[in-house]
């Protein structure tokens, strides 16, 4: 048979046509549908893109319970009076409005994968043929003795930003003029490994000047953390004398704490504090375990595409997540957003999907402009997401550089909002 | 001259007589190898804990003479045998002269 070139056009577009038609269209149910369950910085970004790089051709509802995000990343600096709270607060209406994102501002109390729904508090159930999982941490119920979840208004945490920020700065302000500040630092792994030496950092800032007489106490699982001689050689240069960290070795892990009477016993010793930022050991956030894909405190996940290692269509992202090499924080989860965008695309619409790259930076802040970070990159493997290359801060570098590295970190938290909200 | 200086000593909460014991030090001290320059270049100078002394009712336990390698915030961890109730003293022997000192009381069970 003899083409003609009318013929041919009209032959190759219904070919693309039939190869692109993804499998739920057959089925005859509309769009595909993705429903992501958590608005950060693994959720808001999934959204973002897949909303955006689908032009329409996928149903995207996100499901989050705050209606204002407050960044975990950059909430020190705002303990440390560096940042005010609406700084770091993104609301969701941008979403919204450019990428026709459907938000549903409810916590989600049940997924069915069998049947692939997802139950509202409110009540509604929602079909999905592709589930991403973004739920961040929740604690360890009894990971601290003699803390709960309805001591924290005496003892903060502090480790999900606004009122609970709000709230430890606002301690740290009354403290008595010689008083003493502690902080209960969790074990590994948990969400931004330098995140509680940063913090207490921005509090012997705030204290340096306002309460130079008061005392810093860390009590620590761990026999060492993330970037620790930068912040070492940093404390005894800005806060000499202020900050004693007590590691494993000498009963840092021994600890138990009592919310009524304001004290904190290392090891056997009791010693009254004035302000108590009890960091608990961390878990992903409950409906990943709800919805039966933990193991452990973790989710596993594929390297490849961050979907569960026990349902290819449900994908589960950044802190709550088990991946392998990467730490969990913001810049991780971001990066880990994007691999699974393009992925749920390319299964759901035939797009192309790339082989994943992953990064993450680590930026922490030990004083105004004194600026440090950690970071690498990863490939996904058959085992896990595994580390290429990296880099950290070096002692002894110049205020230049430093502060250089300050800046950076502050182009990247406009850039990481832009990614997530806008 | 050092300065944020801690020292740091644990001991089991718990001791029989005949017990060997595992004894943990720290004292935070930034060891100054004296090898190094400032921005400037001018030399910093030598400051480090060159000497760290443990003693059991006035018979020494260990007795360290401690190099400019050693990194910041030397940690010493070492055993001892304990044959009853007594005291245990710990010097830190700084290039400035200063000697920081720490004891603790042992009650065997």
């Amino acid at each position: 048979m003899a083409l003609n070139r009318r013929e041919f056009l009209g032959a190759s577009v219904a070919a693309t046509g039939a190869l692109s038609t993804p499998a739920v269209l057959a089925e005859g149910r509309g769009k595909p549908r993705v429903v992501i369950i958590g608005g950060g910085a693994g959720g808001a970004t999934a959204a973002r893109y897949i909303a955006k790089d689908s032009n329409g051709a996928i149903d995207v509802t996100l499901i989050e319970p705050s209606r204002v995000y407050f960044s975990c990343f950059f909430s020190n600096l705002y303990l440390g009076g560096l940042k005010a709270i609406d700084e770091i607060g993104h609301t969701y209406g941008d979403l919204a409005a450019n990428y026709g994102i459907n938000v549903i501002h409810d916590w989600a109390i049940g997924v069915d994968r069998a049947d692939k729904t997802v139950t509202l508090a409110g009540g509604s159930v929602l079909p999905y043929d592709k589930l991403i999982l973004a739920p961040g941490i929740d604690f360890v119920e009894g990971s601290v003795a003699g803390w709960d979840i309805s001591a924290q208004n005496r003892m903060p945490h502090a480790y999900k930003a606004g009122s609970q920020s709000e709230l430890l700065r606002a301690q740290i302000e009354a403290m008595p003029q010689g008083g003493v500040y502690a902080m209960v630092a969790p074990p590994n792994p948990f969400r931004c490994p330098p995140g509680p030496y940063e913090r207490i950092s921005m509090v012997a800032h705030v204290l340096k000047t306002t309460n130079p007489a008061a005392k810093i106490i860390i009590a620590d699982p761990k026999p060492k953390f993330s970037k620790m001689a930068l912040f070492e050689e940093g404390w005894a240069h800005h806060y000499p004398g202020m900050i004693d960290w007590i590691g494993e070795e000498f009963g840092g892990g021994l600890v138990s704490v009592d919310p009524d009477r304001m004290t904190l016993t290392i090891d056997g010793d009791e010693l009254d504090v004035d302000a108590c930022n009890v960091i608990p050991a961390m878990k992903a956030g409950r409906i990943a375990e709800l919805a039966g894909v933990t193991d452990g405190n973790w989710a596993p996940v594929n390297a490849i595409d961050m979907s569960s290692k026990v349902d290819p269509d449900v994908y589960v992202l950044g802190d709550a997540s088990q991946q392998g090499d990467m730490p969990k924080s913001g810049f991780s989860a971001n990066s880990q957003a994007k691999v699974c965008a393009n992925a749920v695309r390319g299964a759901l619409t035939g797009s192309r999907v790339f082989p994943p790259r992953y990064a993450n930076t680590c930026w922490s802040l030990i004083a105004v402009n004194d600026g440090v970070k950690v970071g690498a990159t990863y490939e996904a493997t058959e085992e896990k997401i595994a580390r290429v290359d990296g880099f950290i801060s070096q002692t002894g570098e110049s205020g230049e550089t430093r502060q250089t590295t300050y800046e950076e970190s502050e182009s990247w938290y406009a850039a990481i909002s832009a990614d997530m909200f806008h | 001259m050092a300065t944020g200086v801690k020292t740091r000593v644990k001991l089991p909460k718990e001791v029989r007589a005949g017990d060997v014991i595992t004894i943990k030090t720290l004292i935070t001290h930034q060891m100054e190898s004296g090898q190094r320059s400032d921005a400037q270049g001018v030399p910093i100078p030598r400051s480090i804990i060159h000497r760290f002394l443990c003693t059991f009712d006035g018979e020494t336990v260990v007795d360290l003479d401690i190099g400019p390698g050693i990194s910041t915030n030397p940690f010493f961890e070492f055993q001892a045998f304990i044959p009853g109730s007594g005291v245990f003293t710990f010097a830190w022997f700084d290039d400035d002269g200063s000697i920081y000192t720490d004891s603790r009381a042992i009650s065997v069970v």
